[in-house]
């Protein structure tokens, strides 16, 4: 089923299992999530006719507890963008706020579910890439803690930051999914078993254990029932660097909605976060690091566009990747390139890594005070179709809030934090330990 | 891509704007933009040299202030994880080569290597 937003890239469906805990309930998908049979473009014009011969894990495991899939969600090309512009396939609407863009790159998955068209979705997270559409669309949208999430079958753009993370109207919804597609995984070395990484938190008693493991930890993966709402006594700490950025009608929903979790019995204490001034520029450099390598797979012999020319391989390749690659595409590669390049590595690369890690440590350091840190999730409003592409900068400068989290591989949930006086969603970021998803859901069912 | 000094104006700040575009512009010049697009292996036409020109100066102006960020220590967070081989099930030959544009007796066909 197309929608008049361009949501889906391929609305075709896939059938799910007879049973399971998802049963009767549609789950779109990312086009960066491999679907077996069913075409897998990434947004990219390179990978148009790509029909993956296998499922993702996190697909097996839809399909398994009965989900059904209504189609494969329209996002930024490889998960390159902010605002789902920049997909060969079209740009999506918003369809909680007509005129503006929905987010990215996850912006299709987040469309959908806004819109009522599908239950669920998932998304894929690398520098904030389902909690932006989440907020920009006013819905949930969660990041889960690096390796909490199978990315088999994922199509990489930058390995050490990305996750697939679920998308739903409420953030019971979002932790039903997430019980789902979380555990770990053979084919993914980088999964870990939350059972065995410290998860904390689990008043739960049944273990509805992960995909194909047993359930001796107990209540480590029972995310549903930790969305109880229950924020007495919870203790906030407020990033001051990730509120003093952001539009004033953001600011001020985001104090609303502070002031609610307050009434119903939190506390809150500001805290300073040097650090997280430098992680847009540390997250660009390694992302685009990693994706100058990652990318460098489509050359149109295995699969993707095939320039079919003659001559030198380097020159046949250089034409294949300059016709299936957009111009946000090529510039990162480019620009990644260039970073890890020789002479270069040390002075970009280097400073990055070493950035990472001190906001890794100052984030450690918050959550030793705090159960969780709120931020508003974007510190802009959803921009207006159109408006930010000409402007790459401005574009990644809105990623302030969102990529300090996936530097530092914790979970995140976006949940609606409200509206401005122009009718615009606005949403809340929570922030947890690793593995301490269960903190931020409980805290975030008290919104949504 | 060979000469050393080109960190000579340490921008610092919220780099990203025109200023710091016009003090980086002489740090990247079209030359060096194809040379990276060689090693990426990516052809790219006059404008879009033009525009990558730009963009280079102004997004790696921005990435400047990086250098600011103190020498930090941290453990490694990856350590190397050893395990015998094992034989999988994994893909057909005909399911891996179903996406190829051209295939010959069971192989990926690509460009001719002259």
């Amino acid at each position: 089923m197309a929608t008049d937003y361009n949501g889906y890239i391929t609305a075709e469906r896939i059938e799910g299992d007879e049973e399971g805990a998802l049963a009767g309930r549609t789950v779109a998908v990312k086009d960066n999530i491999s679907t077996d049979g069913v075409r897998t473009t990434c947004g990219s014009a390179m990978l148009d006719d790509y029909v993956p011969p296998y499922d993702a894990t996190v697909v097996e495991r839809l399909k398994a507890a009965g989900a059904t899939i209504p189609g494969k969600t329209n996002m930024d090309e490889f998960g390159m963008g902010t605002t789902t512009e920049t997909s060969a396939f079209g740009p999506v609407e918003n369809p909680a706020a007509p005129g503006h863009v929905p987010g990215g790159s996850s912006g299709g998955s987040a469309a959908v579910v806004a819109a009522g068209d599908a239950d669920a979705a998932l998304g894929t997270d690398t520098g904030g890439s389902v909690r932006c559409p989440a907020a920009f669309c006013g819905v949930v949208g969660i990041k889960p803690t690096y390796g909490l999430v199978s990315r088999y079958g994922l199509v990489a753009y930058a390995n050490s930051l990305e996750q697939i993370g679920p998308i739903a109207p409420t953030v019971e919804g979002a932790a039903e999914l997430l019980e789902v597609i979380a555990g770990p995984d053979d084919r993914d070395a980088t999964t870990r078993d939350a059972r065995e990484a410290g998860a904390s938190d689990g008043d739960g008693e049944d273990g509805n254990g992960p995909g194909d493991g047993d359930s001796s930890g107990g209540g480590a993966y029972d995310y549903a029932t930790a969305a109880d709402g229950d924020v007495a006594g919870l203790e906030i700490g407020i990033p001051t660097e990730l509120v003093d950025g952001a539009e004033p009608a953001v600011e001020e929903t985001f104090w609303d909605a502070i002031a609610d979790l307050e009434a119903q019995g939190a506390s809150t204490h500001e805290v300073d976060l040097e650090s997280l001034r430098y992680a847009v520029e540390a997250y660009y450099v390694i992302a685009m690091s990693e994706a100058s390598s990652n990318l460098a797979r489509f050359d149109g012999v295995r699969y993707g566009q095939s320039g079919g020319y003659d001559g030198n391989w380097n020159e046949t390749f250089a034409r294949s990747r300059e016709e299936g690659f957009g111009e946000e595409v090529k510039s990162r590669v480019l620009l990644g390139t260039y970073a890890l390049s020789a002479g270069y590595h040390d002075k970009y690369y280097k400073q990055a890594q070493d950035a990472r890690a001190w906001i890794k440590r100052e984030f450690d350091e918050a959550l030793d005070d705090a159960d969780v840190l709120a931020s508003p999730t974007m510190p802009v409003t959803p921009m207006e179709m159109g408006e930010s592409l000409s402007d790459p900068m401005k574009m990644y400068l809105a990623d302030a809030n969102t990529t300090p989290v996936n530097l530092a591989n914790l979970p995140a949930i976006s949940v609606p934090a409200g509206e401005t006086d122009d009718g615009l969603p606005v949403g809340l970021q929570l922030v947890g330990p690793a593995f301490g998803e269960k903190a931020i859901i409980r805290a975030g069912s008290a919104l949504a | 891509m060979s000469d050393g000094d080109r960190d000579a104006d340490g921008e610092t700040g919220d780099g990203g704007e025109t200023a710091a575009a016009d003090d980086t512009a002489a740090a990247v010049d079209p030359e060096e933009v194809r040379h990276v697009a060689d090693l990426a292996r990516i052809d790219l036409d006059d404008d879009e040299v033009e525009r990558f020109t730009d963009r280079f100066a102004e997004v790696l102006g921005y990435f400047e202030t990086l250098e600011e960020v103190p020498e930090v220590e941290s453990e490694p967070s990856l350590t190397n994880v050893m395990r015998p081989d094992e034989v999988h099930e994994s893909l057909s030959q005909e399911e891996s080569l179903r996406n190829a544009s051209e295939t010959e007796d069971g192989y990926f066909k690509g460009p001719k290597v002259s």
